[in-house]
């Protein structure tokens, strides 16, 4: 490895106002290999936010990026271009392409911006569907997909592009509780794969179980972040810990 | 009956100028809707400056008569050294014109599509023009396609404009023999039942382009 044992991704001191309102505060953060870093906290805390700054869907006003070691010019298209398609994303509302069936939304990517050609770029596409257990839902198109398979195809999709990072941004939250397990488990063999992720969430119990480290934002700004056990542990006390029981609360009514 | 008169006079006048209204209809629907495609994306999705350009040039060709924009092109370009002859006048006039009307309806269309689609192609590395060309764009012609549809039709029907600037076509062969022999009521019948079938004949052809651009998820065709 050219780069030693530095993170894959560093981001430092994003700042990042929308509509007068300071939406990220200098937030900083780094990720190692393999690494799997929850996001938590309220709503409009900033969490997808942070997340498209990093990828500069959402262009930062101040604040840097690395990956492996190496600084991101996102001014020059031509280097977004190419750190995008080393970084996955996944959409709360999953964002497929409405017009392409499950395996051309996955290919499409593969053929226009990694210009394989067609057979390769299919052949690829229908692994990655098997791989998260819609090898037969191939020729359906997002109408026909039920929520849980919609975000399935956005993973593949991501997952096609060979990241070496994945940000997924509420994966969950757009689903009935019902197919939330069928998501939650790809997600669950990409981390055991060794994949490098960041995951915003509300979905405490399995940050809680897969988490290298929990990160808490609140009002633009990390507070607090420190391995899952510390953090959320029964009797630490923590603004993330307040946070999680009364989500667990929420979430005990509701059953 | 006076039938020679049809037989002899008519008919063969009329389908000559068939055949020149389907010669200006063809080629200005055709381009007309690609340009009008390139206008609404632009005035939709395009750099500030592109944008206030296609919105000024869609402001100008809805806003003035096309008989108006017909005479510049055919007697006022002259003027600048640009010589057109009648045809092309008329052509380039129903281009310029059906493509302003066309980019408000793909406008509408790509209105419609989710931007979230737009965050998920930028995400894996698409540049804003392959967003639009292959993501984006397919989908809000296919929103778009009934009232470009409709701009199509209305396009036949202002063809008939063409004989104003000398391009005779149908209508102009017609007004010729109603004015020669002062039979207007039977000529312009006639003529209506000539336009008629061809917007059935083109009705037709767009309704099997929806059927064949058929998605699940958008919308059905009974």
């Amino acid at each position: 490895m050219t780069q030693g044992q530095g993170p894959i991704l560093r981001v430092e001191n994003i700042c990042k106002m929308l509509g007068g309102k300071k939406i990220l505060n200098s937030v900083s953060l780094s990720l190692n290999k393999g690494e799997l870093k929850v996001l938590i906290g309220p709503s409009g805390a900033g969490k997808s936010t942070l997340l498209q700054c990093i990828n500069f869907l959402i262009p930062p006003d101040r604040g840097q990026v690395w990956l492996e070691g190496t600084e991101v010019q996102h001014h020059r298209k031509r280097d977004l271009y190419a750190l995008r398609q080393q970084i996955g994303m996944i959409f709360q509302d999953f964002n497929l392409f409405d017009h392409l069936n499950a395996l051309e939304n996955v290919s499409i990517a593969l053929r226009k911006v990694k210009k394989m050609g067609r057979s390769a770029a299919r052949e690829r596409a229908l692994a990655q569907l098997e791989q998260v257990g819609l090898g037969d839902k191939i020729t359906l198109y997002p109408a026909e997909l039920s929520g849980g398979q919609k975000q399935r195809v956005s993973i593949a999709r991501a997952l096609a592009m060979d990241p070496k990072i994945m940000l997924l941004d509420e994966p969950t939250s757009a689903l009935d509780p019902e197919l939330i397990g069928e998501v939650l488990s790809v997600i669950r063999d990409l981390a055991r794969g060794g994949m490098t992720m960041i995951l915003a969430t509300h979905q405490i119990g399995f940050a809680r179980t897969l988490a290298d480290e929990v990160l808490f934002m609140e009002d633009g700004r990390i507070i607090e972040q420190g391995p899952p056990a510390e953090l959320l542990a029964p009797n630490a006390r923590t603004r993330s810990r307040d946070f999680c029981s009364k989500l667990d609360e929420l979430y005990e009514e509701n059953l | 009956m006076d039938t020679a008169f049809y037989t002899d006079l008519l008919i063969p006048a009329l389908n000559r100028g068939l055949i020149m209204s389907i010669k200006l209809i063809i080629p200005s629907g055709i381009l007309g809707l690609m340009l009008g495609i390139v206008v609404g994306t632009l005035r939709t999705f395009g750099h500030p400056v592109l944008r206030k350009a296609a919105n000024g040039y869609t402001a100008v060709f809805r806003g003035t008569p096309l008989v108006v924009q017909l005479f510049m092109l055919y007697f006022g370009l002259p003027n600048l050294g640009i010589y057109l002859d009648a045809y092309s006048a008329a052509v380039v006039g129903f281009i310029l014109c059906s493509s302003a009307y066309h980019s408000e309806y793909i406008r509408g269309g790509l209105l419609s599509i989710k931007h979230g689609q737009v965050l998920a192609a930028q995400s894996m590395g698409f540049s804003t023009f392959k967003t639009m060309c292959h993501i984006i764009v397919p989908q809000a012609v296919r929103r778009a396609l009934p009232g470009c549809g409709n701009e199509i039709i209305y396009l036949i029907k202002y063809s008939s404009l063409a004989y104003i600037i000398t391009c005779i076509e149908l209508t102009g062969e017609g007004k010729i023999i109603a004015t020669r022999y002062f039979r207007f009521t039977e000529v312009f019948m006639v003529i209506g039942c000539y336009y008629l079938v061809l917007v059935t004949f083109v009705t037709a052809g767009l309704h099997k382009l929806e059927e064949k651009l058929q998605i699940p998820g958008f919308g059905t065709i009974g």
